[in-house]
């Protein structure tokens, strides 16, 4: 189940397929070449040229996508588990660095209680661990009111003080 | 001091309501244990070797008389009547249940404290001088710095899942109260620069120290940094080491580890690089945010006064005038003092207050010391405005309620982390060790004698009691299931920071007494004229203590 940021259950064109170097489950049945979610390792390898759609995994050094970017409409960052927190830094870079503009999603270990955190960092979608629990991870994911640094989708809190 | 606004207090009322919301989860079985114990740690909460263990933050070590008297409280109602100081400048209570925590953390809240980020691998409660604002030897006040750090610290999005708990220190003095050398990240104001009117600080910026199995000064890797880069810069740090460091190892996974296998040079070029991409954006701190927090640590409404050389009424008294030579320190403005409160009477673990003792402190902050209290990273507590002609007074009232030992910075006022007693982590106990040497070392004339000398003691390799940075290091080692302890020489902590070497063979705990009095005695032997301990060890190496201790 794919949640947006908006905090609605969509559906999307695109997902990951198993492939022998993919993700563990979440596959689908392939349908269109084009809207599939195809590993970065495919992607650098050329065999992918027509694909829109990429997932990096933790230790994937997402400058090497910048190539890449012009055409890609999904980049879904993999989290192995939820305590690896090299994603983050990826989604940050993705818009700050190369304003990215398609969609990052999260996949893998996505818990409800680290939604926020994801949206701070400029994730679009949220593809849920399972047993996840959809009503809760649409309450967790707004988080706090207001951010003390400077985040993907706010100002810091600085800002807002200066104009009160 | 720092005083919340309404988002401020915002921030911290949602957060208590955050994890009561996952405790409750967890309680009723729809928050796996795994998860569960990340969150918790997140707000303070360890499970321990007896019993859960809460560690509460104290930003940069300043409270307020207010905040100190709901510490005692909380010891006295949801504890067993004492809480624990600790080296990074935080309080522990070692009896708190689980289901409870919420509350407390409630009581918190209500008078702007939390235990956000005391644990777990994220960036932990920044730690600073103890004599910020009061010290003779300050270039600038650190604590705006440390308070600015610990807000952008809070929360941070990117940096709440690093490879391992990441500490920042900030000094703003020429001696280094802060051991900058041996943090994630030291930060060091270095000057004031003007520039017409206006006045801009300067950072030097270290990366990579530690203790811990593998100690390591940390390297500066930047220099003259200007204040309103200070986030930006900590923030392109944080990502390398969010995104290079080791999680493979989690005795690999510190910065430090990072930094020696790139080489600082490397590590800095590439800080360098993500720091490009951040300079001068958003994150760039104002000068109306600057000047908002500088506004908080405004100085006290200081009485004009003349240094009081003697004190009339005391001039007799043995006893205060020992106190007043060793733990009172200079203070910059004339007829003040910067007073300290050794904890460590013999017999008390290090850094143990009582809840009557807290609120006494409380009260003679109140009475003395504009309301607020410091705590040390010496596990001893600093009441850092106090009249000097209040002295006497003020030693009397600490005298009766055994908070007077004149010991500050001597070879009894050890630093000592909570060892076997409590820890699940430790090799070896800790606390009867400071003990016996408090024991041995009964004599204060011999104590004022020898001067300063550190003793730092640590149960395990985490050396959470900084062994490697005590003028004399104990380690408690694991031999065949026994408890040993590994002694080292020559550490320091202090600007002139130093890793102690190891002196040889471990001990049983029995000896170590023994083998601190051969220590000392290689050294009174030994000294020139106005050497300190660390100094004729400088002078005259290791050799001569291994010979006296394994002959």
């Amino acid at each position: 189940m794919l949640l947006s940021n908006d905090g609605e259950i969509i559906k999307s064109e695109f997902y990951v397929v198993n492939e022998d170097d993919a993700l563990p489950g979440r596959g689908q049945e392939a349908q269109s070449v084009s809207k599939r979610i195809v590993s970065f390792k495919t992607l650098l390898n050329a065999t992918e040229v027509s694909a829109t759609a990429v997932w990096l995994d933790v230790d994937d050094k997402v400058e090497a996508a910048a190539p890449y970017l012009p055409r890609l409409e999904v980049i879904a960052l993999n989290f192995p588990t939820f305590n690896d927190g090299r994603g983050y830094s990826s989604a940050n870079i993705l818009r700050s660095r190369y304003a990215f503009a398609g969609e990052i999603r999260a996949i893998g270990d996505v818990r409800v209680d680290q939604l926020e955190q994801m949206l701070r960092c400029g994730f679009d979608t949220f593809e849920l661990a399972d047993g996840q629990v959809i009503e809760l991870a649409i309450r967790l994911l707004k988080g706090f009111p207001f951010s003390y640094q400077k985040t993907s989708d706010r100002m810091p809190l600085f800002h807002q003080r200066s104009a009160d | 001091m720092y005083i919340y606004d309404a988002y401020d207090q915002k921030m911290v009322d949602e957060r208590v309501a955050q994890y009561r919301d996952q405790t409750n989860r967890y309680l009723a079985g729809k928050l796996d244990e795994d998860e569960f114990k990340q969150l918790r740690l997140r707000n303070g909460l360890y499970i321990q070797r007896l019993a859960p263990m809460l560690r509460i933050a104290i930003p940069y070590g300043i409270l307020s008389s207010v905040q100190l008297r709901k510490l005692a409280h909380l010891a006295r109602y949801y504890d067993r009547g004492y809480g624990h100081f600790t080296t990074r400048q935080n309080i522990q209570f070692n009896w708190p249940k689980l289901e409870e925590v919420p509350d407390i953390l409630e009581e918190l809240a209500s008078v702007q404290m939390h235990a956000i980020q005391t644990s777990g691998n994220c960036i932990r409660n920044v730690t600073s001088d103890q004599y910020a604002g009061a010290a003779r030897d300050e270039i600038a006040d650190s604590r705006p710095w440390a308070e600015l750090i610990r807000q952008w610290s809070t929360f941070h999005p990117e940096f709440n899942w690093l490879p391992r708990k990441f500490k920042i220190a900030v000094t703003g003095a020429a001696q280094d109260r802060a051991a900058v050398q041996v943090h994630d990240i030291g930060v060091r104001i270095v000057r004031q620069e003007s520039a017409g009117k206006d006045e801009k600080l300067i950072f030097d910026i270290l990366a990579g120290g530690g203790l811990g199995r593998t100690p390591v000064l940390g390297p500066v890797i930047k220099q003259g940094l200007e204040e309103q880069h200070l986030l930006t810069y900590l923030e392109a740090i944080l990502r390398v080491y969010n995104r290079y460091g080791r999680r493979d190892n989690l005795y690999k996974a510190r910065i430090k580890i990072l930094v020696r296998a790139m080489t600082p040079e490397v590590f800095a070029a590439e800080v360098a690089t993500e720091w490009a991409n951040l300079k001068d954006g958003r994150g760039t701190l104002t000068k109306a945010e600057i000047e908002r927090v500088k506004g908080c640590f405004t100085l006290p409404a200081y009485e004009s006064l003349e240094d009081i050389v003697v004190l009339q009424r005391a001039k007799d008294d043995a006893g205060f005038s020992a106190w007043r030579k060793q733990n009172i320190k200079p203070h910059r403005m004339p007829g003040y003092s910067i007073v300290n409160l050794a904890l460590k009477a013999t017999a008390v673990a290090p850094g143990d207050v009582t809840d009557e003792q807290m609120d006494l402190i409380a009260d003679l902050a109140d009475k003395y010391s504009c309301s607020e209290v410091r705590v040390t990273h010496e596990q001893n507590l600093t009441l850092a405005d106090v009249r000097q002609k209040d002295l006497h007074d003020l030693w009397q009232a600490l005298t009766a309620a055994d908070l007077a030992s004149p010991n500050l910075g001597l070879l009894t006022d050890m630093i000592c982390c909570p060892g076997g007693d409590y820890c699940s982590l430790a090799n070896a106990k800790s606390i009867p060790v400071a003990e016996a040497i408090q024991r041995q070392f009964d004599d204060l004339n011999l104590l004022h004698d020898l001067g300063e000398l550190s003793i730092n003691i640590s149960g395990c390799m985490n050396a959470c009691g900084h062994h490697h940075v005590g003028n004399i290091g104990i380690l408690g080692v694991d031999k065949k299931g026994a408890e040993y302890y590994q002694v080292s020489i020559g550490g320091s902590g202090r600007e002139d920071a130093a890793l102690a070497q190891i002196l040889g063979p471990s001990f049983a705990q029995n000896d170590i007494p023994r083998i601190i009095q051969t220590l000392v005695a290689v050294y009174l032997e030994r000294r020139e004229a106005g050497e300190r301990f660390i100094d004729t060890f400088r002078r005259i190496g290791i050799e001569p203590y291994k010979t006296a201790v394994y002959a």
